[in-house]
This record gives structure tokens, sequence and C-alpha cells, in this order.
């Protein structure tokens, strides 16, 4: 850490341990059972909302401690055992860990607005007016954490200001702990003026001496303007390791007449000078720090995960070396070195870009983290009960990934929790258990993320999405779906079940927009349901915004590259398998689905090897729920490519989501498939045509 | 008269301010020798074939790898609707840096051949006359004239408009 | 120039401490718990150790203990720094081998002249 390191950027890093804190706080907070306290949770929450009171006092934030200290006050009671576990009292602290989490992520834009703190403050109070017996008998609130500062013991004559006589007897063993009498009298003699005589060194037996014990004691005269506080602090750490008798010295007379100066004086004087106060001293108050943005741009990373890194960088210096001995004299002899090498390389450069990928990788429980307690609220907002069960949340993913997804998964979970579980009532009626199940899942599918939302609810209605779409025309009236297709028709834009807009998940964002937002990030979302049984939504991502998991195929010259999470399959049809409809579109018939075959090279304008549908293959793709057939002369290899924006110097196309950079050094296109789907449709293709097989 | 005259000088001179002065990196297209600011020059290099985006407009060749980064070729033959010759030996690339609405962009500029680096005083640079159609005079800073040739100075900013590419001139290019 | 081992698993007080001490002139060492910590005394002496009480692995009343177990570091002074003001925790650090106890939040001033005290 350098000197010039800036205060802002020290209280920036408060802001996000804090957060942190909250987050622990939160998460233990929905652990805890009502009534039966669990020490090692409470001691953890307790410990968070101190480190925020003490840090925040430290730099200068007084409201965040202010408020962080009645908090605390009622966590160390319950902690304490004096008060009981209620969920009042945890709802109560739930609250305050909002409000805190508010008061805390506005740091840096200038005065906090406390008047939420306020609010709970009162409510905190009027929860611990309501004392238990066990509070009453403790000897009230609030002052457990404070009382015991040493220096603030009150003696009998903490008035007199003036001259002492101090016997101090250490005990043998005081030298341990470094609590070296002759710093003690230093600091003494900086009060006054002080004479010291050493006493019992008449006893010593200094054969059998031992020179980490001290066996001498002393007596003191100190001579000044001092009271009794500046001395009880000086002794204040080896009080107890010690005889120690403090007397005044002088008439009382004089000492009268200066009390009602020193009095004050003492006390304006003692917090400051008091090494064990508790009063918070904070630090000049930091002006600006920079915005704590909720998407924090910076990455905690694992030192095994760096550790790894400079391993691989090590390795590659190795091969660099074992490869440059090639560079002046060539030898044919040598070229199973020369194949080493490369192969080694390779192995490198593989092991390279995975290390440096998982660096950006982080577990999917800071994006779950959130559940329990918004699954908690909904529910008694709604007055369902619900279990929410979460499975690997130790799947990692890419932190832009991860940001990103949270707002989607929120959506889904709120569906889940407002229209897909049914109340207790209608549960039971219905034969199901009165607590419904919600379901979350994470894990690896190949280089993708399967994210699942399960509800053991009503299920979707299909009858009634069906007759939606047709009402709002987005189906055909003669139309006839399959039950999957009813099923995703929710993720279309226009298409609402909600009667009344529910305060919960009627926010006017519909799912096409929790569709549009994982399309973004270049996975799809899809919608399983039984009626009476449940729903479950499958969304499936990649693991990285930076790195796609690619197809090439080939157009004539041009190869290009198709994600292989939008490719369902890639079949080669005869042209007997076309049908012509209204004389433009092609389709083909994919077992009880016509799909519209999409011309590569007619949509780009680029010769093909062949425009026979029988010389080429057809690549099945699919986008927001639609299907087409891709026609390309060939399929080259699967690799993972690198995502180059062709936004940066050009601008966005259709059809494209962005370029990479092959082995030999050309650029290759990735297609969007759903910018495709839109560009033939732009381009007079017709994709509104009948589903089910009518062969 | 000379009253006039001196005006007109110190408004000519005012227009082609906006440091319009400096060095210029020149090269040949169709016989003229146009002019870019160096400083806005990154590199130049030979010609070498692009990755064509579809739907484009005819003098957007493609994009190529330079070093990582993936840049958009111009042909500035086509975009200056020329006539088009095909490439040779001296046809170079010349990567340059455009600022439209903001956002900075890398570009290569297909051009027959480079010439020289002049630099320029502000005033031996006059506004642009009318070019009578066959170059749009908002690509065109002004004019120089050096050892007897005329320099068309361009404003780089203003070779390419990123946000109008394709709206009308691509549905020509597609069709 | 003094050298001090100060440890905490806070970034923003290690950064803070880190801060105070080296404008007051000192070669701070920094450790995230006490485990780190000792693995660092166990071969190299430092003049002062200022620890945090509340820490994952090995906290600082055991860090204490272990250290001055070490024969460098058995007349080194050790403060504590820690928002825990309790008798009993007070009691359990002496016991340790604590050489002095101050309460965050700290005020630097107070942070360094009892530095300065108990190095002088």
């Amino acid at each position: 850490m350098s000197l010039d390191i800036d205060m802002a950027e020290i209280a920036q890093l408060f802001i996000e341990e804090s957060m942190e804190g909250l987050d622990i706080m939160e998460s233990e907070l929905m652990n805890l059972e009502p009534g039966a306290a669990d020490s090692e949770t409470m001691n953890t929450i307790f410990r968070a909302a101190h480190s925020i009171k003490g840090g925040g006092a430290t730099f200068g934030f007084a409201e965040i401690s202010e408020f962080a200290h009645h908090v605390e006050t009622l966590l160390d009671e319950m902690r304490q055992g004096q008060r009981a576990v209620t969920t009042e009292a945890v709802d109560l602290m739930l609250q305050s860990v909002d409000c805190l989490r508010d008061m805390t992520s506005t740091l840096s834009d200038g005065p906090t607005d406390t008047t939420r703190a306020k609010e709970l403050e009162i409510q905190l109070e009027t929860m611990m007016q309501h004392a238990s017996p066990v509070a009453v008998a403790a000897g009230g609130v609030g002052q457990k954490g404070s009382q015991d500062a040493p220096a603030g013991e009150p003696a009998d004559d903490n008035s007199h200001v003036g001259s002492w006589d101090i016997h101090f007897k250490p005990h043998a063993d005081i030298l341990r702990s470094c609590n070296d009498p002759l710093r003690i009298f230093r600091e003494l003699a900086s009060l006054g003026e002080l004479d010291v005589c050493a006493q019992g060194a008449e006893n010593l037996d200094f054969e059998k001496l031992d020179p980490e014990e001290c066996l001498l004691a002393w007596k003191l005269s100190l001579r000044g303007d001092i009271s009794r506080g500046q001395i009880d602090e000086t002794f204040a750490w080896v009080q107890d390791e010690c005889e120690l008798v403090i007397e005044p010295v002088g008439d009382a007379t004089s000492q009268d007449e200066s009390n009602a100066v020193d009095a004050s004086e003492e006390a304006s004087a003692e917090p400051v000078a008091a090494p064990a106060s508790n009063e918070p001293a904070p630090v000049k108050p930091v002006a600006k720090a920079p915005a704590a943005s909720q998407e924090s741009s910076s990455i905690r990373v694992n030192i095994d995960k760096v550790d790894a890194l400079i391993n691989l960088v090590g390795e590659l210096v190795i091969t660099q070396s074992m490869l440059s001995r090639f560079n002046g004299d060539y030898d044919f002899t040598q070229l199973h070195i020369l194949r080493e090498g490369l192969t080694q390389l390779s192995r490198n450069t593989r092991e390279l870009q995975e290390s440096v990928m998982a660096i950006r990788m982080l577990p999917i429980s800071f994006a779950f983290s959130r559940f329990p307690r918004l699954v908690r609220d909904t529910g008694n907002a709604l007055g369902k009960q619900v279990e929410l069960r979460v499975n690997g949340e130790n799947t990692e993913l890419d932190k832009t990934v991860l940001e990103k997804i949270g707002d989607p998964l929120v959506h889904l979970v709120r569906n889940s929790l407002d229209h897909g579980l049914e109340t207790p009532e209608v549960r039971k009626a219905a034969g199901k258990p009165e607590t419904g199940v919600l379901e979350l899942n994470a894990n690896h599918e190949g280089g993708n993320i399967v994210i699942e939302i399960i509800d053991d609810g009503a299920g979707i209605n299909k009858e009634r999405v069906l007759s939606i779409a047709r009402e709002r025309g987005l189906v055909e009236p003669d139309e006839e779906l399959s039950d999957e297709r009813i099923t995703n028709l929710i993720f279309m834009a226009g298409f609402s079940t909600v009667d009344k807009v529910s305060d919960l998940s009627g926010r006017g964002v519909g799912m096409d927009v929790v569709r549009r937002n994982i399309a973004d990030l270049g996975g799809h979302v899809t919608a399983q349901t039984e009626t009476g049984k449940g729903s479950k939504f499958t969304i499936r991502l990649p693991l990285t915004l930076a790195i796609l998991d690619g197809q090439l195929v080939r157009v004539g010259k041009e190869t290009y590259i198709i994600s292989l999470l939008s490719i369902v399959e890639t079949i080669q049809v005869g042209s007997d398998m076309i049908n012509k409809v209204a004389g433009s579109s092609e389709l083909f018939r994919l077992r009880d689905e016509y799909l519209p075959v999409v011309r590569l090279h007619e949509l780009f304008g680029i010769e093909a090897d062949s425009t026979n549908i029988d010389d080429g293959l057809l690549v099945v793709a699919e986008a927001n729920g639609q299907r087409i057939g891709i026609f390309v002369d060939d399929l080259q290899e699967q690799q993972q490519v690198v995502i180059k924006s062709l936004e940066s110097n050009y601008k966005q196309m259709l059809g494209i989501s962005g370029a990479t950079i092959l082995g030999d050094g050309t650029v290759a296109l990735i297609m969007d498939v759903p910018g495709l789907i839109q560009l033939f449709h732009n381009k007079g293709g017709k994709l509104d045509m009948p589903a089910t097989a009518t062969a | 008269m000379t009253a006039l005259r001196k005006q007109v000088d110190e408004l000519t001179s005012q227009a082609a301010e906006g440091d319009a002065a400096g060095q210029y990196l020149t090269f040949l297209l169709a016989g003229e020798e146009y002019g870019v600011e160096i400083l806005r020059v990154q590199e130049i290099k030979g010609w070498d074939s692009a990755t064509p985006i579809p739907n484009t407009p005819e003098h957007v060749l493609g994009v190529l790898n330079l070093r990582g980064a993936v840049v958009p070729i111009i042909d500035l033959r086509k975009r200056f609707e020329l006539e088009s010759i095909p490439y040779g030996p001296t046809t170079v690339v010349i990567v340059v840096k455009m600022i439209n609405d903001g956002h900075e962009r890398t570009v290569g500029l297909v051009v027959d051949a480079v010439s020289e680096v002049y630099k320029l005083e502000t005033g031996e640079i006059q506004p642009a006359p009318d070019m009578g159609g066959s170059i749009n005079t908002e690509f065109v800073r002004g004019l120089a004239t050096v050892e007897e040739k005329m320099l068309i100075l361009l404003e780089v900013d203003e070779i390419v408009n990123f946000s109008t590419i394709d709206i009308d001139e691509s549905e020509e290019a597609a069709v | 120039m003094h050298s001090v081992l100060a440890v905490d698993d806070s970034a923003s007080m290690r950064g803070l401490v880190t801060y105070v001490l080296k404008q007051a002139g000192f070669k701070v060492v920094l450790a995230e718990d006490g485990l780190e910590a000792l693995e660092y005394a166990r071969n190299q002496a430092v003049d002062l150790v200022l620890t945090d009480i509340n820490m994952p692995n090995l906290d600082g009343i055991e860090l204490i203990r272990e250290l001055r177990s070490l024969p460098h570091y058995k007349f080194v002074p050790m403060l504590v720094l820690t928002t825990e003001s309790g008798t009993d925790k007070k009691m359990e650090g002496k016991a340790a081998g604590a050489t002095g106890w101050l309460v965050k939040p700290f005020d630097p001033q107070q942070l360094i002249s009892t530095i300065s005290k108990v190095l002088a």
C-alpha cells in the first residue's frame, strides 16, 4: 500500500465493507429461528453491526454510526440472551439493515437522509422500553459497551488537582506484557515533577534472579497540577497487575479554590486523552468519496486465482525460451522439440485463458443472496407460505453476466410468487401442502450456466394464455400451437396475463423484458408448466460475455460464427422437403413444425457455392421461441471465440452481434440470430406461418 | 479596394482557423493530392483484403484486424464517387482516428498512394470553394498550394458519417 | 524507523492504520488475519504489533499468545485495536500478553501517541 493512498479511497473501502457486512447481517438474520437464537449467528450479526458503527465513527459518518449503535444495542441484548429473538425484532432488524444500506450507498452523495433512520430509531427505542425481565435485572440497556473504560473510574478524590504520592508495586510478571514500569514513570514525569524511589532491591537474590520478572516496588512523588484522571490513565492497563495506592498531597483549601475551573477542564480533556475511551474520535469527514456504484467496478479476486495465473505465466516464459532457441539456427533434427514447444504453447494459452476468465468469475450466490429476504417479504405481503430451496449457489459465472442477471431473476421469482404459488387455503383445497416450494437451481452445462426457477404452484393456464394471445392478435384465430409454444407466448411483447396490476410483479414490466434482458446477455429463457403441479423457468446463459462457444459456418468465401447456444441442430434437407409459401418464403418441415429457410447468401448479398438446398446444410437456430433454418454451404469447426465489438470502430449492424479474429488473423462476423430473424422479416420473408403440421 | 481586400482576408483566415495550420500527410486519389492532419494518422499499412460486412454501402469494404482491433475499411475513391481502379502495389490503407458525436473510431482509408508530409501555416490555407459536385464540400477543410500543386485538405471527421451510413445509402446497396 | 506489524481483517482499517502510521514515520507491515501475521512474525522481527481481535483463522488474542511464545517477540509491545471494550476481553488480552488496548473508533493522534509511548 503506498503512502499517498487517499483517505477517500479508504473511506470507499469502508463503504464497500459495510455493504458486505450488511449483506451478511441480512442473510444471517434470515437464518435466525425466532425463539431460538443460535449464539454463533447472533455474534456474526452483532459483529457486523459493531464494525459498521465503529468504522462509521472513525470515518466521520456520524449518522451511520449513531443509527448502527441503536441496532447494535438491541442486538447485544439478544446476543447476551437478555432479549428473546422475536419475529418482530428480526423484522425491525431487517428494516434497519435496509435503512443502513440506503444510508451507506448514498454516503458519497453528500448529507445523508436520516428521516427513515430516525423513525426506526424510535421503533428500536420502543422495543427496548418493553424490557424483558432479564434486561431489567441486568441493569439497563445500551450502556454495556462503554461503561468499562478503565480511565473513567471515578474516585472519591477525583476533584483534587495538585500533587500526588503513589505507591506502585507491580506483580512479578508485569514485564511479560511489555509494560515496562520505566515507561510508566516516563509518562508520569511528563505530567509534573517526579521523584522515584525503588524499594525491595535489598531482598533480591541475584543468584536466582529471573530477568523477566519484576520484583521491585516504587514510591513515587509527583508534584504539579495533576488530576487523578491523568494518573489513572497512566496506570490504566496495569492497574490489576499491581498494588497501587494513589494519595493526594497538599492542603484542602487550595484544592477547593481550583475545583470549579479544573473540574470542567478535566471533563473536556479526558475523552481525548483516555486510551480506552469509547467516545468516537472521528477522522475528518471525507469530503468526496468516489461514488459507490451498485455495479462496483472493482473485483475481489481470491489469491489462489492470482497465484495460478502467475504460475501459468511462468510456464509461458519457459515455453517461450524453449521456442526462442529456434530463432537463428533451425535444424530439422530439432523438429520434435519445436512440435513439443508448440503443443506446450497451445496448452499454456488455453490454461491462461481459462485462468484469466476465472478471475472474472463469481459465484451466483451473489445474485441468489437477495432471494431469502425477497421471498419472505413477498410471501408475507401476499399471505402465502413459501419455502425457498437454493441449489448450486457456488456455480460461478462472469461478473458482468452476474450483475445483469439479477433483475430478470427477481422478476421471475416475483412472478412465481405472485402468479404461480397459491394461498394456503387454495393449496389445501387442492390437496397440496399449505407451504409452497420455490426452488432456485444453478449449474454448469457445457460452457453455459443453467438457472432454473421452479415452483409447485398452479401452473400456467394455457387456455387462458392462448385466448389472451388471440385477443391481442399475437396468434392467428385459427392457428394451432403446441403446448410448449403456448406456454412461451408469455414472453412475447404485448402479453400480460395480469388482469389487475399487482403491487409485486405488475410494474409495467412484462416477461418480454425478462426475455430481452436475457437475450442481451446472449442467453434465452423458456417456460414449462403443468397445470396444478407448477411451472419451471429455465435460463440458459453463456458463462461470460467476452468469449462465445461458436460454430463456424461457411457461405462462399465468407466464414460466419453462430453461437452454439442458439443452435438446435444442423440437418441436411432435400429440395423435395421444401414448401414454398405465397411464392416467396421457403418452409421446411422439422417434425411437427414448419420452419422458414433463411438463405444467408441472399440476406447478406454474397456469393454462395451453391444456391441449391440439396448441396448445403440447414442450421436450425432458435431465438425468442422462433426457429429458423439458416442455409449455409458448410459447417466448419466449433471453437471458442473472443467477441470484439463492431460498434467500437464502426456501428451496430442488424443480424451481427460482433466480430472475432480467427487463427489466421482474419476477421469473422458473429451472427445474431434474433437480428437475423428480423432482417429476414424486413426483407420480405414471412415468419408468421402456421406452426403446426398440416401435412 | 485594399481595405475591403484586407477585411476579406481577415474573415477567411478566421474561418480557416480552428487550428487548420499544422502538418498534413498527403495522398493521391485519381490524380489529385489530398491531405489529412497528421495528428489523426495512426499508421499506414499495405492493402489487405477485408472481411465484408453485409448490407453496408459500397464504399465500406469491410473490417480488418488491426493488432486485435476490428477496424472498418473505407474505399475513398468509392466514397468520393470517383472511378474505381484495381488495387496495385502502391495502394495503401491510411489508418486514421475519426471523432463523430463524441465517439472515437479507428478507420482505415484506402487510397491510391501516399505522397508527402507538409507543414502548412494558417495563411496558406484557403477555404474550400464549391467543388462542383464531384466532392462534397463538407469533407473539405480547405485548399492549399504547395510547390505549385493544389492540396485538398480533408475534414477527417466528416469522411464517414456513422450515424447515417446505412439509413439512406444501404437501402440501395442492399437491394 | 520503527516497524509496526498491523493486523486487521478489514481492508479499510488496514488502509487507515497504514495511512496514519506512515504519516507518523513508521514502517508498516500488514497482515489480514492472525495466521498471516504469525507466519510473517516467525521469520521477521518488528518493533511493535498492533492487532484487531475479531479476525478469521486466528484471532488477535490467540495471535498475541502465539507471538509471546516466540523468543524474538517476547518483549515486543503488542497493542490491541478493536471494537471490543468488554472487561472480560481485556482481561483475556492481558493474560495473553497484550501491552495495551485501544478501542475503535480511534483518534489517529491518540494511536500515534500511544504507540510512541510504548516504543519510547
